[in-house]
């Protein structure tokens, strides 16, 4: 990074440090919706962008770690401190499994991320029917009306909410930085590049993808157990499905897949967009279903066609703010 | 359980599979040609199942008939729509021409909701619920009709990539890109009409799935996940592998909604293809790599 960007960076921190002071509820809901899926495409970022393995099923660790941690409080009441070891435990062995078959049946490419979105498909028909968790009629948090934080249970204040994620963003970005400098994040990048290339340098390409799928579906659960905490509401038909996977991804792929901001950036770009055609469309009262949609997709298309490698490099090179 | 129903309902689901299958041959051939995933494909069956019931309700076009000039308006917008905006992504890795056609596919659902709205609609013909008998068994003449017209159009197709000069060429762009452009073919435009052929076919499928349910806009993401278990399950690129996995999730499909529960049937397929992609990653009538 270079000075300016230290600069920026410590502004923008601070700024998001004290937004809740002055910033109105709308503002808040939509900077936490920003901030979860920074955090979330932060987390698949590794998988994709870093170690190179295409991910299209990545609502199923969201799905898995929001089950585990609600089912956890609203069948014994044991809150969320604990439910996230649980949620975090069951996707990482759930990680494994795809990713040891997929790898030693030398599944890649697109037949991988088809076989991710089957994962998910097949565990969101699955919790449709396990009653125990509501089945498809959903399971609820109890919502109650606190002023205190009770962060243990993850019970609180939007404002509380609000610190959580931007934390856990905050944590997921450094966590990422200090990564990609670590043997694992050079490996990564080598496999990445051309796995053949990297297997012939004697790097153990089967041992660093599992390790990357570990570490994403880890950070994906506890994305999943704040999503359960921060709208107290499950259906299967809407955490597990593929839509939910695509909404993870776009962040990254938008603001710049592999890079360190670039989930970031697109996760504010996009968020802010969807809001944005929202309230145009209302003003112009145009509100139909689907109107919204349809100009996202365009600007999507838009976006892919004319910035191949992401928002961020562009960006950054423009404002020269990474190191050539 | 009685067994003539078991035999009826496993003769429906097999009927049925086979417009799956029709649906997935589309696919196939795209992957097996362009090496280009179509994630919008159950979006432009949804499409073309719109567009039949639209011949329908305005000027009582029998589906049948409409399958015609569908699918040369499917053919063109296929070829267009690799033209234009596929083309210049062959060369770019797979997330980016992933995330072209989930534009497009997000495009066209929410359009397709803006034009007509949420409602199921249907085509109301009386001869559909006429059955015919064959010995025991009672066939449904809508669902027979559709799986014939399936099956004639994937032997069109078949007969097209045999014995044509262009299908040769086609076929010569999908086994070496380089040998093709070295003996001087222009391989964009052939993928082009790759992408056409695709698109007729599931524009016919559509006709035909018509027939067979109610559509509404949100049906195309599942179609396109029930087309990609299908041309796994078969073998992506296969065409025979794309019709024997069609029947195969068809036949499948009704028999866990007979045996297990209805809702269940899905999960019953995604089970399928997870065991294909790990134990015959080819799938099943697919050549190794």
């Amino acid at each position: 990074m270079t000075n300016r960007a230290i600069v920026l960076l410590s502004a923008l921190g601070a700024i998001l440090l004290v937004l809740p002071g002055f910033a109105g509820p709308y503002v808040l809901s939509v900077v936490t919706l920003i901030l979860f899926f920074a955090y979330a495409g932060q987390a698949w970022n590794v998988m994709m962008g870093f170690a190179g393995q295409l991910s299209l099923g990545h609502s199923l660790y969201v799905g898995v770690g929001a089950y585990a941690a609600a089912g956890l409080y609203f069948h014994y009441g044991i809150g969320a401190w604990a439910g996230i070891w649980l949620a975090v435990l069951l996707c990482v062995a759930l990680g494994c499994v795809i990713g040891f078959l997929a790898f030693r049946f030398g599944i890649s490419g697109v037949y991988f991320a088809l076989l991710t979105i089957a994962f998910a498909e097949f565990t969101r028909i699955g919790f449709d029917h396990i009653a125990w968790l509501g089945g498809p009629g959903g399971l609820f948090i109890k919502v109650e009306q606190r002023t205190a934080w009770d962060l243990l249970d993850l019970r609180g204040t939007p404002a509380m909410f609000y610190y959580v994620i931007l934390f856990l963003a905050a944590g997921a970005l450094l966590l990422c930085s200090l990564l990609l400098r670590t043997r694992a994040g050079y490996y990564w990048q080598a496999i990445r590049e051309d796995e053949e290339a990297a297997q012939a340098l004697g790097i153990n390409t089967f041992r660093w993808k599992m390790l990357a799928v570990a570490i994403s579906s880890a950070m994906t659960a506890v994305a999943g157990v704040f999503f359960a905490f921060y709208y107290n509401n499950l259906f299967p038909e809407q955490i597990f499905h593929i839509s939910r996977s695509i909404e993870i991804i776009l962040g990254p792929i938008i603001g710049g897949i592999g890079t360190l901001f670039g989930p970031v950036l697109g996760a504010a770009v996009l968020t802010i967009l969807a809001d944005g055609i929202t309230e145009l469309l209302v003003a112009f009262g145009l509100e139909f279903p689907g109107v919204k949609q349809v100009f996202y997709g365009v600007v999507l298309l838009v976006v892919v066609m004319f910035l191949p490698n992401g928002i961020w490099p562009a960006l950054a090179r423009r404002l020269k703010l990474e190191r050539r | 359980m009685d067994p003539v129903n078991i035999a009826n309902l496993a003769l429906a689901g097999v009927l049925t599979g086979l417009v799956y299958g029709l649906m997935a041959l589309g696919l196939s051939v795209i992957f097996g040609v362009v090496r280009v995933v179509n994630f919008a494909h159950g979006e432009m069956m949804t499409i073309a199942m719109y567009a039949t019931v639209l011949l329908f309700s305005r000027w009582g076009i029998d589906p049948f008939l409409a399958v015609l000039p569908v699918a040369l308006a499917f053919f063109v917008l296929g070829c267009a729509l690799q033209a234009g905006l596929i083309n210049p992504f062959i060369t770019r890795p797979e997330h980016s021409q992933f995330m072209l056609l989930v534009a497009v596919a997000l495009i066209m659902v929410n359009a397709l909701l803006v034009g007509f709205g949420p409602d199921a609609r249907s085509v109301q013909l009386d001869y559909l619920l006429e059955s015919i008998e064959a010995g025991p068994l009672l066939l449904d003449r809508g669902k027979l009709y559709a799986a014939l017209v399936a099956c004639a159009t994937a032997a069109l197709l078949f007969a097209f990539f045999r014995f044509t000069p262009t299908g040769k060429a086609i076929r010569a762009c999908a086994d070496n890109y380089l040998g093709a452009r070295v003996v001087g073919l222009n391989v964009r435009r052939y993928y082009a009409l790759t992408f056409g052929l695709g698109s007729a076919c599931v524009a016919v499928a559509g006709c035909m799935m018509v027939l067979l349910v109610d559509v509404t806009p949100v049906l195309g993401p599942g179609y396109t996940l029930l087309a990609f278990v299908i041309v796994i399950v078969g073998g992506l690129g296969s065409m025979t592998g794309a019709l024997l996995g069609g029947v195969l999730i068809g036949l499948s499909e009704a028999l866990a909604g007979l045996f297990i529960a209805p809702s269940a049937k899905s999960m019953f397929s995604f089970g399928l293809l997870i065991l294909v992609l790990l134990f015959r990653p080819q799938g099943l009538l697919g050549r190794k790599s």
